[in-house]
């Protein structure tokens, strides 16, 4: 049977006397003309002397004026290369290889260059491991050009020579190399076996050399754990794809735990084939997206995640274990250690608990599983950090015993809890040097400024999973005077090779073996084959395993889990998708893309449950432009105040909040992305669970959130979902109902009436876009890859909050009550007697329990590029028309502005220009700055003020593809034909082609049963469709 | 009715000395095709002559006679050696290097890493040829300068003879217009003296024109709107035209002659286009592309212009502009590394929102460059051949066909679409090409 589950985008919807969502509902076309930008300087306007007869004159004057100036065209200089480097062709891209490894980020991608200039990341689909870029990658292509970076090496504010650099600082050196203080490198995890042995030989040459790396947010417990069990510092790698059971307890394994890159592996289980797909179940406190991709989700405090831990631990393995839970919690780990039990091999545990108990205990119960989804052997290298030696170096540096701190990669006087500490004691280090991109917090306040490159203007190389080597090459000529981390240390210890000879000769006698250095470049990955020592290494394993095994005390690692309790609430520290550990922070796209879960853009703020809302008095409300307002709240950890704005989170456990790092940069910014408030002092002792104390203060904050944008109007069934057990056993016709019209007083099919004549679209390409709603985990990538394509421009916050955003592509997420579905009816009638079948948004004891803990849905929203689109026939200028290749046009310098096709779109997909947003004083992002202008596509068109734009279907890609197929006389092979958003999309929930080759893999997807379009029964004939989302609610 | 009779005689005459324009200006072209004359070379010795021909087939890429270039400057070169060795030398350079013969050797330490070709196919009776030219290099170079003075005198000749004839044309003009008022004079005195009336009649007794149309409406309504509509019309031309830079010949930072290259050379367009075989812009070529000619050819030795004073030294200077950008030192022939990029003028200036793509155009369509530049190969300075606007564009996609054979892209497709449209062959628009977006984006 069909859901008839209700859906809605907010809280806010489901209060029936909510006045403003009414009017919303009524008001669709929310955005209002900006007259306030002319008229709402009131005194300005009295105070002018300018009459009603000037100002005519004026216009007049200027009208003539500007025709008559647009009649001389400017002169136009080309100026080509003196010498044309081989591999160049002016209007042809170029690809390469490279690796991405910023201490947070990992991941092997290509990059596209146009001209020599990096414009685009792509995924590279020959790395079996992290070979996809989530959304900060696919947004690092603009960090490279931020006009804030330092452009040369630096003292005291003043430029210097790099020669200037290099003696004074081999000189303090050299006098440190006697002393008893110690010199010590602080730097990001690496991953690169080249900078670990370069680092060796300086510490060789210099002696008294400390080597501490700093992950930003520490992942200690886990590597604690890997260590004892298995003797390296490293993490163990989970294949998704390969569980049939995913029990996770706080890991936001679609997010960034453990370095993240899980999201195509775990996807590739969520999609029904054979009547099975993955059932994942999940414990946490904040909502987040492995969360909201759940098939259970459970909310639990961060104390009750430890309890529910040792009791999985205990259902799993028949042992008694202390602790207690609320029942219906408890009653979940029970259920879910049975599934666990059952699916033996093919089940799989994963914590993000950061307690080395917790983390030991996870590995063991996997072991004990024999997960097949485990993987021990090669693992994954992605942190480094050692949280406690961070903290001892701070220690040292305030008593005054180190002599000299080089940084690289890392901003400690910004993300270190105790920064001021830090900060504190970097007065008393003789030399200080940060090797940076940025002036931040750090590099200020260091002796030097070592300009650091980018990394697509870098060497490098990095291990990112044991035998998975990845290259890191340079796609572009350093823009400023910058030498990398390594590059200075070569020259510090008077090796005269460059970086790059290092790299090659390392790899080519330790590495590469008898393979070639150029394949391996040209790669970007190599994985090194040594059947030897494959034989070897599990033996290695199984005889550490056994020496080691005791190191791990599972008893008393339960115990002290199940004895966890919390006195008040609790803290869960999180990084968001957009922003991560903050890095990135000057980052337009990043600080726009709106949070997948919160759909805020351009802050952070404290998540707190409705619950803990209404007791501590804390609102949010929605003012009558759609924008969100919410109160601020004083966040108190260990006498640590920070004042925060609250989104009320459903779904959050009751309890517990949620802050997110990375916000609050105040140095190396512009003013307009100095958003947030740093929740890095809150990470005390590196743990990122803290007992809290929440004040409501005074004041309201204006969100920039697009939720309330565009509500749903009362199309429930823009997103269908249904149950595996349904799914499998019932007619498609009843889960994936087509909607029914009227026709003759008859009731008939919607897809079998139309207003329109069909055109035949049988000849020549008929491009197609799926989107499967159960593979997609609303990461977001897509929406940078989006903007980097399509040259879509950054609005900036105050727009953002009217409803102006420019995103093409937007991820609308909507909650529902899991309750609609019968079983879990009868089950919530026994709780609540209210309960009704109704299906309307009824009473208040409903809407809580909703809110409590709904179930969410993704879903990636484009131009539908509809065959019998309402838009075009709207326009009374014919600026927008199909194509026979199933592509809605919009032809920008045609377009008037009216703006009739926006408000006849039913999917809400149009964007206005309301304003010139490049060249514009105004908006001061990449757009207005000759060194972010580089990131533009040069293949699409940059918009002006007063014309409509949306996704064009990537028509740019589609037709390049078309017209290399022409000049090499050939046919289009399938999966040749993609778009910006399904060539980011790792998790294969996007799949673009061309449905009249019968062959290809959107056709056969467009067969599908669970394929439907959007709203299909006002009849627009999309050529975008969907996949009905089945979750597995099988509890057995 | 005099007056009109008046204008009448004066578009006479107009056109009668149009006519006389037209005759001497045919009749000066003529001159001009028949002006050059033929380099005509008496040689004393046949020896020289085929050495000439065999020196510029096989030496004069590296070789110069006067001027060191990728290799020695060989005037009298057959004096400096023996006979023997040179050819030894010529037919395996590197051979007599290797057997360490001294002369040999230092020539390599002077001019290495340069590897001299072997030219094993040159008979010792050729080498003797071509060292009979080198040695004796002057016969060929005064006939060429005769030819040049000969040619240089001729269209000059021609420049003066078009003045004259302009000055000729005002001179009989003048006279003309004097005749004529003269006639008109004595006409009205033969009037007069005849007592006929010609000028004060209409005056009193009619309205004045101007009154007899206020009054009459209809002819006031009419005009109105022939007024109107002209004026749209003039405007609309007008405003169609803005933006439109058809025949836009700037001037350019060096001068390249189009005419020599494509022309009188006979370069293909894509040696130094290349990529607008797979680009979607020609690209205006990297200076490295020049020197891989340039590099040899120093000076300018072909016809000139003198009318417009595009003399040898002209042309010659624009080279040493090249060398001076690209950081060519001719003398010692290397580079200096000191370059500045030529800063061109683009001439054809498509608006951002428009995409066009040269490869769709060249390599698929397989269209001439000629198609949308015009003449190139005939033009001296590059300018902008179409108008470059939509309705163009537009136009030719609805004319041209597609061309689809062996393309095994357009297989399916225009099989199916042809049958659809009931054609052989399909137009570029018949196969989407009117759509908005395929340019628009």
């Amino acid at each position: 049977m069909a859901s008839n589950k209700k859906y809605w985008k907010s809280v806010e919807e489901l209060d029936p006397n909510n006045s403003i969502v009414e009017t919303l509902k009524q008001n669709e076309f929310v955005e209002e003309i900006p007259v306030d930008e002319f008229l709402g300087d009131k005194e300005n306007l009295e105070s002018s002397s300018t009459s009603r007869r000037d100002f005519l004159k004026y216009v007049g004057f200027s009208t003539a004026a500007a025709s008559l100036a647009a009649c001389e065209g400017p002169v136009i200089k080309s100026i080509p290369y003196v010498v044309q480097p081989e591999q160049i062709r002016p209007g042809v891209a170029d690809y390469y290889a490279t690796t991405i490894a910023d201490g947070y980020d990992f991941a092997s991608i290509l990059v596209k260059t146009r001209e020599g200039r990096p414009i685009k990341i792509e995924n590279n689909t020959d790395a079996s491991v992290l070979g996809s870029s989530n959304a900060r990658v696919q947004a690092s292509v603009l960090s490279l050009y931020d006009s804030l970076r330092v452009q040369g090496p630096k003292k005291d504010g003043e430029y210097i020579s790099w020669d200037e650099l290099d003696s004074a600082v081999v000189a303090k050196l050299n006098e440190l190399r006697g002393s008893t203080k110690k010199i010590v490198l602080l730097t990001q995890t690496f991953a690169s076996p080249s900078t670990s042995k370069l680092v060796a030989e300086f510490a060789e040459k210099f002696g008294n050399v400390e080597h501490i790396q700093y992950d930003a947010i520490s992942e200690d417990a886990a590597l604690d754990a890997f260590e004892v069990q298995y003797g390296t510092r490293a993490f163990a790698d989970y294949d998704f794809s390969k569980a049939e059971v995913i029990v996770s307890v706080g890991a936001d394994i679609l997010g960034d735990w453990q370095g993240g890159g899980y999201d195509s592996g775990y996807a590739k289980g969520r999609i029904p084939s054979h009547g099975k797909m993955s059932r994942h179940i999940q414990f946490e406190s904040n909502m987040s997206l492995s969360g909201a991709n759940a098939d259970k989700r459970v909310p639990v405090t961060p104390s009750q995640q430890k309890v529910a831990l040792a009791k999985l631990y205990g259902y799993v393995n028949g042992v008694s274990v202390g602790g207690t839970l609320p029942s219906h919690i408890d009653e979940a780990v029970q259920s879910a250690a049975r599934q666990l039990k059952k699916a033996g091999s093919k089940g799989v545990i994963v914590t993000g608990i950061q307690d080395a108990g917790a983390q030991g205990l996870v590995l063991t119960m996997n072991k004990n599983l024999g997960s097949a989804a485990f993987d021990t052997d090669a693992p994954k290298m992605l942190r480094q950090g050692n949280a406690k030696k961070v903290a001892a170096l701070v220690n040292e540096m305030n008593s005054g015993r180190v002599g000299a701190l080089i940084t690289a990669g890392v901003n400690p006087a910004y993300t270190l809890p105790n920064a001021s500490e830090f900060v504190e004691g970097l007065k008393g280090v003789e030399l200080s040097v940060a090797f940076s991109m940025k002036e931040d917090e750090t590099s200020t306040l260091t002796n030097y400024v070592a300009a650091a490159p980018h990394y697509l203007e870098s060497w490098g190389d990095a291990e990112l999973k044991k035998g998975h080597m990845s290259l890191m090459q340079p796609t572009i000529r350093p823009l400023f005077d910058t030498r990398q981390f390594q590059d200075a240390l070569l020259k510090w210890t008077e090796n005269d090779k460059t970086y790059y000879d290092y790299i090659k000769e390392n790899w080519t006698a330790s590495i590469l073996g008898t393979n070639e250095w150029n394949k391996a470049l040209h790669d970007g990955v190599f994985v090194a084959t040594a059947p030897e020592v494959d034989e070897v290494a599990p033996v290695a394993a199984v005889t550490a395993d056994e020496e080691v095994q005791p190191a791990f005390a599972v008893a008393s690692a339960l115990r002290s889990l199940a004895n966890a309790t919390a006195s008040g609430m609790e803290l869960s520290l999180y990084s968001k998708t957009g922003m991560g550990d903050g890095q990135q922070g000057n980052n337009p796209w990043l600080q726009e893309f709106p949070d997948p879960i919160t759909r805020v853009s351009w802050d952070n703020y404290v998540t707190v449950s409705r619950a803990d809302a209404d007791r501590l008095e804390l609102t949010n409300r929605n003012v009558a432009n759609g924008g969100l307002n919410g109160s601020y709240a004083d966040v108190t950890v260990n006498g640590v105040t920070v004042t925060l704005p609250v989104i009320i989170q459903p779904g959050q456990a009751v309890g517990s909040v949620g802050v997110a790092f990375g916000y609050g940069k105040t140095t190396g910014m512009k003013s307009e992305m100095m958003t947030g408030k740093n929740a890095y002092p809150l990470y005390q002792g590196f743990n990122n669970v803290q007992e809290v104390t929440l004040a409501k203060a005074s004041g309201e904050h204006e969100f920039a959130c697009v939720q309330l944008h565009n509500t749903l109007m009362g199309r429930g069934d823009i997103i269908k979902e249904t149950t595996l057990e349904i799914f499998n056993t019932k007619d498609s016709h009843e889960w994936n109902v087509i909607p029914e019209v009227s026709l003759n007083h008859n009731e008939v099919p919607a897809t079998s009436v139309d207003l329109w004549d069909s055109f035949d679209r049988s000849i020549g390409h008929h491009f197609n876009l799926s989107i499967d709603l159960n593979a997609c985990t609303g990461c977001g990538a897509c929406v940078i890859a989006c903007h980097a394509e399509n040259n879509v421009p950054v609005v900036g916050k105050a727009e953002v909050r009217k409803s102006r955003d420019m995103h093409w592509l937007r991820i609308d997420r909507y909650y529902s009550s899991e309750d609609s579905f019968e079983e879990d009816n009868e089950k919530k009638e026994g709780l609540h007697g209210l309960f009704g079948d109704s299906g309307t948004l009824g009473g208040f004891a409903e809407m809580e329990v909703a809110a409590e803990n709904p179930q969410v849905a993704f879903q990636p929203v484009m131009c539908q590029h509809c065959n019998h689109a309402p838009c075009e026939t709207v326009c009374p200028v014919a600026a927008t028309s199909h194509s026979r290749q199933g592509q809605n046009h919009m032809a920008y310098n045609r377009c008037v502005g009216t703006r009739y096709c926006a408000n006849n779109c039913p999917y809400k997909v149009r964007r206005f220009n309301w304003f010139l947003y490049n060249n514009n004083d105004e908006f001061d992002y990449h757009m207005n700055n000759d060194l972010g202008k580089m990131v533009l596509n040069p293949d699409v068109n940059v918009r002006s003020r007063g014309v409509m734009e949306k996704c064009s279907m990537c028509i740019q890609m589609t037709q390049k593809t078309i017209l290399d197929a022409k000049r090499e006389g050939r046919t289009v092979k399938d999966g040749e034909f993609q778009t910006a958003c399904s060539a980011a999309c790792s998790s294969g929930a996007m799949v673009f082609g061309d449905v009249n080759d019968s062959h290809s893999k959107i056709a056969e997807l467009k067969e599908d049963k669970r394929m439907y379009h959007l709203l299909e029964h006002i009849g627009t004939r999309p050529n975008v469709f969907y996949h009905v989302k089945v979750r597995n609610t099988d509890e057995a | 009715m005099k007056k009109v009779k008046h204008r009448n005689s004066t578009s006479r005459i107009l056109g009668i000395s149009l006519a006389v324009l037209l005759t001497f200006s045919t009749s000066l072209f003529a001159q001009e095709t028949e002006a050059p004359a033929e380099a005509a070379t008496t040689e004393a010795a046949a020896d020289p002559a085929k050495g000439k021909s065999l020196f510029n087939a096989n030496c004069a890429a590296c070789h110069k006679l006067n001027q060191k270039r990728t290799g020695p400057a060989l005037a009298g070169v057959g004096g400096k050696y023996e006979r023997e060795w040179l050819y030894k030398w010529i037919r395996n350079s590197q051979g007599l290097i290797k057997s360490g013969d001294a002369d040999a050797v230092a020539l390599w330490e002077e001019w290495q890493p340069s590897v001299m070709n072997s030219f094993p196919q040159l008979s010792d009776e050729d080498i003797d040829n071509i060292l009979a030219y080198t040695d004796a290099p002057p016969p060929s170079p005064p006939p060429g300068e005769e030819v040049t003075g000969a040619t240089g005198g001729g269209t000059q000749g021609s420049g003066i003879s078009n003045e004259i004839i302009l000055t000729a044309l005002v001179l009989v003009f003048g006279i003309l217009v004097v005749m004529l008022l003269l006639v008109n004079k004595t006409l009205r005195r033969i009037a007069e003296a005849n007592g006929v009336e010609l000028v004060t009649e209409e005056g009193e007794k009619r309205l004045p024109i101007w009154k007899a149309f206020v009054q009459n409406q209809f002819l006031v309504l009419v005009s109105v709107i022939f007024l109107m509509l002209s004026g749209a019309y003039f405007a609309y031309g007008y405003l169609m035209q803005v933006g439109v830079d058809q025949g836009y010949k700037p001037v350019q930072p060096i001068h390249f002659s189009h005419k020599i290259h494509a022309g009188d050379n006979e370069i293909d367009c894509k040696y130094c286009h290349s990529s607008a075989r797979v680009s979607k812009t020609s690209g205006i070529p990297s200076l490295n592309v020049c020197m891989n000619c340039h590099k040899s050819i120093p000076e300018y030795t072909g016809e000139e212009d003198l009318a417009n004073g595009y003399t040898k030294d002209f042309y010659t200077k624009e080279i040493q502009k090249l060398y001076e950008a690209v950081g060519w030192d001719d003398a010692n022939q290397q580079y200096t590394g000191e370059s500045s990029p030529v800063k061109w003028v683009r001439i054809h200036n498509l608006p951002d929102f428009a995409y066009f793509n040269h490869s769709q155009h060249v390599t698929v369509a397989g269209i001439e460059c000629q198609k949308c530049h015009g003449p190139v190969e005939e033009m001296e300075v590059m300018y902008q051949f179409s108008p470059l606007t939509m309705g163009w564009c537009v136009n030719c996609h609805r004319e041209t066909n597609v061309k689809v054979e062996g393309n095994e892209y357009y297989e399916k497709i225009h099989e199916e679409l042809s049958k659809k449209y009931g054609v052989d062959k399909l137009t570029a628009a018949q196969m989407g090409g009117l759509e908005c977006g395929k340019c628009h984006y």
